[in-house]
């Protein structure tokens, strides 16, 4: 069994609204030497197929067909 | 004229658009996103608004994935004329029926209003009852309504006139609720024949309830 994670954010250059705000709150709470926040999710997959190159191939699919929209998220996938 | 509405699980501005679409004097049929064709007389398909699968992912994201999804596309690549609004909207960019895609609205609420809008391009069948530069006034009610498009997406839809729609106040300046690129609101495709907007024009179908000016937008349908 492999563990894949997969995170997507939105792509550099595309406004991160929620990131904003969470730099706003930090500010406010006098964290001081944060430079940039974003906020992305993480998706967490099973998957039984062991062979990792396989894997791979199989998650980056999943990625460019429904776990992110390419036109405004990037994504990375760590297999475990 | 027979308009045809998808419903997904979440949908919930189908009887509106029903409704909007009957009181202009066509046929209309609701038909569940299960279905693995579309009537065959349908001469307007509609993805009407609200939450298909809860917005989970993504606004659209799993709906697109539908089993009627195929017959859309298949429908729109023929040339068929189909209208997204709001939620629908979404799907159509998720499916890639439209360009661009919808993001979180930059002040992160939930938009609930009318707002002005200014047409843009009426050289398509949606807005040809309309005049460029005409303000209408239509309610805009979303969460995830921020249209984003790279710059050379955007200068394509500006040289193949596919903005439909811009965000303005009263007097056509731009105005911008929700930080979409450029104040956009609506857009089409490349051949004009699939529309997406967030403003609800089956929402400002009555002047009594603020607003008949989804009436001129919706009846270019019909007369084509």
């Amino acid at each position: 069994m492999i563990t894949a994670i997969v995170n997507v954010s939105l792509k550099a250059g595309v406004l991160d609204s929620q990131g904003k705000a969470v730099h706003h709150a930090l500010d406010s709470l006098q964290f001081a030497g944060v430079e940039d926040v974003r906020v992305g999710k993480q998706i967490v997959l099973k998957i039984t197929e062991t062979d990792k190159e396989k894997a791979m191939a199989e998650v980056t699919k999943m990625c460019e067909e429904i776990l992110a929209n390419t036109v405004i998220e990037d994504y990375t996938i760590e297999l475990i | 004229m027979k308009v045809t509405i998808l419903q997904f699980p979440g949908t919930n501005c189908e009887y509106d658009t029903q409704h909007a679409f009957e009181q202009l004097g066509a046929t209309t049929e609701i038909v569940w996103h299960k279905a693995e064709t579309l009537p065959s007389d349908t001469n307007l398909l509609v993805v009407a608004g609200g939450f298909s699968y809860g917005d989970y992912l993504r606004s659209g994201a799993i709906a697109k994935f539908s089993p009627v999804m195929k017959a859309v596309t298949e429908y729109a690549n023929k040339g068929g004329k189909v209208l997204g609004i709001c939620n629908g909207f979404q799907v159509l960019t998720e499916a890639g029926l439209l360009p661009g895609a919808l993001k979180r609205n930059d002040g992160l609420h939930f938009i609930s209003k009318h707002h002005t809008l200014k047409v843009e391009n009426n050289d398509n069948v949606f807005l040809e009852k309309l005049n460029n530069g005409d303000i209408v006034n239509i309610p805009i009610a979303h969460h995830d309504g921020n249209y984003y498009i790279d710059e050379a997406g955007l200068a394509d839809l500006e040289a193949n006139g596919q903005i439909l729609l811009r965000y303005t106040d009263t007097k056509g300046e731009l105005k911008n609720p929700n930080g979409s690129v450029s104040s956009i609101a609506g857009v089409c495709n490349k051949s004009k024949n699939v529309f997406g907007l967030m403003p609800h024009p089956e929402r400002a179908m009555e002047s009594i309830l603020g607003s008949d000016d989804g009436v001129k937008m919706l009846e270019g349908f019909l007369a084509s």
